[in-house]
């Protein structure tokens, strides 16, 4: 009965939106075209690596390559130079290996510990050099890269593999712990409470209850550190030496070298090698990258 | 029993004051003892020796520090070390401010700061809130306009050194097209490079702003927009004098990080311009990073970076100071 009443009544719930409306043309519009904008360097940066030398300088960038060549890419990871030597990026790649793989396992494992140790096992003061630290992510570096530089010659370990990693963790530490401290303080507290009753310690419930219940935090906390440390410059440049340069400095002296005839096929298949790392993990990781940076943005 | 209690105040919480030492050194001896360092000598003429002499051949495109490639250079002048501490007062400032270099580097900073602040905070901003009409494949424009921002300034700068070369970029293809005299060669006009630099700068960071205001936007009561559709207030007229009023702390936290982040500018313009043409691109930090590292003038390079630090803390103070109600006074 009441669904006959209701029948006559007409049209029932919202109106139906027409999907050709001026204001979805509007929004998809200006979406897409902003997109394709985006979009445009990564395009013109693949297409022209793609190119023979010829074609670049007869065509225009935009344009398709008419012959897919695939040696600017080979020269730029086995043959480009960079003053003497000639061993193009590959060397750069492992270096930036080198220096990222045990800088993320350092810089992690100590900020989570002492975001755990902030969140948890609050002490007098902690909150004092907490306090600092946050403050120090806004220091420019350039402020403490002198004295860093000699506190490392003076440890031995100036332009030493070491000595980047250090300074990596020394400066990856503000924004990690903070994003461990955070997480930490947002897990009941009631589990901590109930493993100190049954005797655990410090290092027990870290490792047997924090330690498994926080994987995503991990997995964030690697996602901004591996990209946040192959794409640095600034460190690379200062604490390591041309044997031991990280990618991004060593793609920079490629490019940027002025001897010799500019190759810019060469030049952005290198600059495509060196940002495949960091976009891999971007597409792969999704929705964790955006709250990695969404916290990590201090860092800036 | 008391007596027997207070020596073991130290020791409680023994394995949390371990744990910490990496973050109490980090906080002490970098963030705060080099910082002050780096201050009390910019007081002094510290130099360093020997002077290398540095050909730097083509001012435009010397390639980052070639101080290295004459092999080993950098060893034998670092451990030399620093000569001369005598202080001398704020001679370092006032040469400081009456080298045209850092001038140049303050005015590219004031330009690419003010811009990129306004550019980012705007487009960010009508991007998030495009997003956030319940569109269709809003991951897919999420990702698109996101992903610049996980490559690094140098790629960044060189994938627009190269779009922008006036022999076979955006020029030529318009010169093709008809446009005979047409000109666009940012990154080769000294009155206009900082803001060839500006565009591969917004470009990469313009998606984070994105994400955080769509965030800011997300975090918006549902309710605010039913009511305003049942008061008949147009969707433009609710975000100006509604949604962005609420999104208040949004906004400015996103302009400390973007003011912070534009202070440490330095990749992006070794990338594009290496400081060129002659010193038109210059910035403070590259400045900075040129009197230590190349020109060996190491007072300058201090008391420039101090002025850095004044910079970023004439921005983050008041903040804080608004954010935490003057709880971080005492740092």
């Amino acid at each position: 009965m009441s669904d006959q009443l209701m029948a006559l009544d007409g049209a029932q719930g919202p109106k139906p939106k027409k999907r050709f409306s001026r204001r979805n043309i509007f929004i998809y519009g200006t979406l897409i075209v902003v997109s394709l904008y985006y979009l445009l360097p990564l395009y013109v940066m693949i297409v022209t690596s793609l190119k023979g030398m010829p074609e670049v300088r007869m065509g225009n960038i935009f344009s398709p390559p008419v012959e897919i060549t695939f040696e600017p890419w080979v020269k730029a990871w086995a043959h480009a130079c960079t003053g003497l030597n000639c061993d193009g990026l590959s060397r750069g790649f492992w270096n930036s290996v080198r220096i990222t793989v045990p800088s993320v396992i350092a810089s992690i494992a100590i900020a989570s510990v002492n975001g755990y140790a902030l969140a948890n096992w609050r002490f007098k003061g902690a909150n004092l050099f907490f306090t600092i630290l946050i403050f120090g992510a806004f220091i420019p570096y350039q402020v403490m890269i002198y004295p860093m530089v000699i506190i490392l010659r003076e440890m031995g370990l100036y332009t030493k593999l070491g000595g980047l990693i250090l300074v990596h963790t020394v400066f990856g530490m503000p924004i990690l712990t903070l994003l461990f401290r955070n997480y930490f303080s947002s897990m009941p507290e009631e589990l901590f409470k109930a493993a100190r009753v049954d005797g655990a310690g410090f290092w027990r419930i870290y490792f047997k209850i924090m330690l498994p219940m926080s994987l995503p935090i991990f997995v964030v906390a690697i996602i901004l550190q591996v990209t946040g440390i192959w794409n640095d410059f600034l460190f690379g440049v200062i604490f390591s030496k041309p044997e031991t340069y990280p990618m991004t400095v060593q793609l920079n002296n490629i490019v940027n070298s002025v001897q010799g005839v500019k190759e810019y096929n060469v030049n952005m298949a290198a600059t495509v090698l060196t940002g495949i790392v960091p976009l891999v993990i971007y597409f792969i990781s999704g929705k964790l990258f955006v709250r990695g940076i969404a916290a990590g943005a201090v860092k800036g | 029993m008391a007596q027997t209690e207070r020596p073991n105040q130290l020791f409680r919480n023994l394995s949390a004051k371990i744990a910490a030492i990496p973050m109490i050194i980090t906080a002490v001896v970098v963030f705060f003892g080099c910082t002050v360092w780096t201050i009390v000598y910019s007081f002094t003429k510290s130099k360093l020796l020997p002077k290398k002499i540095f050909e730097t051949t083509d001012l435009f495109s010397i390639p980052v520090p070639e101080w290295i490639a004459s092999d080993g250079a950098l060893d034998i002048w670092m451990i030399t070390g620093i000569v001369e501490k005598s202080f001398v007062g704020l001679a370092q400032y006032e040469r400081l401010w009456s080298t045209s270099r850092w001038i140049v580097s303050i005015e590219n900073l004031a330009i690419y700061g003010v811009c990129s602040l306004v550019f980012s905070l705007v487009i960010g901003f009508v991007l998030a809130a495009l997003l956030d009409q319940k569109i269709r494949f809003e991951n897919t424009f999420r990702s698109i306009l996101l992903y610049p921002f996980a490559l690094s300034f140098i790629v960044t700068g060189l994938v627009w050194q190269w779009l922008l070369n006036p022999e076979y970029g955006v020029q030529k293809i318009v010169r093709d097209l008809g446009f005979e005299s047409f000109t666009f060669d940012p990154l080769y006009n000294p009155d206009i490079v900082i803001y060839g630099i500006l565009i591969a700068g917004l470009w990469q960071g313009t998606g984070l702003i994105m994400c955080l205001m769509l965030a800011g936007l997300r975090g918006i009561d549902e309710d605010i927009w039913k009511a305003s559709r049942v008061d008949g207030i147009p969707m433009w007229k609710t975000y100006i004098f509604v949604v962005i009023p609420m999104m208040r702390p949004v906004f400015v936290t996103t302009l400390v990080l973007i003011a912070s982040g534009i202070v440490k500018l330095y990749d992006l313009v070794i990338a594009q311009t290496s400081g060129g043409p002659g010193i038109a691109s210059e910035v403070p930090a590259k400045y900075v990073m040129d009197r230590m590292f190349l020109a060996q003038n190491l007072g300058q390079g201090l008391a420039a970076s101090t002025m850095m630090l004044v910079l970023v803390l004439a921005i983050v103070i008041p903040w804080a100071y608004l954010e935490f109600g003057g709880k971080n006074k005492n740092v």
